[in-house]
């Protein structure tokens, strides 16, 4: 049960940041950073079914990471994340199209063996 | 003349962009994230069931100051998402956890062992690795940006 839930966490944080990804890149790059430029972002954002869809996925791993925890502890639930590395480097290379060479797939599995390690 | 935003970027301010928004994302979760255990050290542990009690430790002065950082963090993530990979934006942006236990060890002494040194070297290695390739790799065109 567990490793299952470890499984939905990784898979549902690991989507929301490919939707989010590909719903920034939909609304097109930000050149203005203007402070009061932001609600007229946002409200761009709340019409796109990626974001949209991304805080769905946010939410689902955020109550399973609540279920996790009540059932284990947290040293056992945080190493879970660092699967999501490596998980969103293959989900943006097949799903966003983005290049990734061989820096990126050796650095993304280093960054995740490292937090892996870390809760150690 | 034609008006020009403030803040539109020129060939030297796009070069600086990304390391500067990384750098935003990595302190603005960094310092949320330690004014939220601020807030919530001296209290007990949070039933989940009681989302009165989520409410007052939302009211507590650590999280109120922590809380604006983390989306000052999260605005800056999804602006570098505008035109970053993702597969270059996540990794590097875990700089954050190997500066969460290096500032642990300096700056409140806690012990940092042999194994957690080594993962602080893994991550560096592998943030070093990624932030040595091209932010931007997928055309922005694949996903029928507005220009």
């Amino acid at each position: 049960m567990k490793w299952a839930m470890v499984a939905v966490i990784a898979a549902s944080s690991a989507l929301a940041d490919v939707l989010q990804s590909a719903g920034m890149k939909e609304q097109g790059e930000i050149h203005d950073f203007r402070v009061w430029m932001a609600g007229g972002h946002l409200a761009r954002l709340m019409r796109s079914r990626n974001m949209l869809a991304s805080m769905g996925s946010l939410a689902v791993s955020f109550f399973v990471f609540l279920a996790l925890i009540s059932i284990s502890e947290l040293s056992f639930a945080v190493p879970a994340t660092a699967a999501t590395y490596v998980l969103e480097t293959i989900l943006a290379k097949y799903f966003l199209n983005e290049h990734v060479d061989w820096r990126r797939w050796a650095g993304a599995t280093l960054v995740a063996g490292g937090v892996a390690m870390l809760m150690l | 003349m034609p008006k020009v935003p403030l803040l539109h970027p020129t060939r030297s301010s796009q070069n600086l962009r990304t390391p500067l928004f990384v750098a935003i994302v990595v302190c603005g979760n960094l310092a949320g994230n330690v004014l939220l255990r601020a807030g919530m050290g001296g209290s007990t542990a949070l039933p989940a069931l009681a989302p009165t009690a989520y409410l007052q430790a939302l009211l507590n002065p650590w999280v109120l100051l922590g809380v604006p950082l983390l989306i000052v963090g999260l605005a800056a993530q999804l602006a570098l998402f505008s035109w970053a990979d993702l597969s270059y934006v996540a990794p590097v942006t875990s700089i954050g956890y190997a500066l969460t236990a290096v500032a642990g060890r300096l700056f409140l002494h806690e012990p940092l062992s042999m194994t957690r040194w080594a993962a602080v070297f893994l991550i560096t290695a592998g943030v070093a690795l990624v932030s040595g390739t091209v932010p931007s790799t997928a055309g922005a065109e694949i996903y029928g940006a507005r220009r």
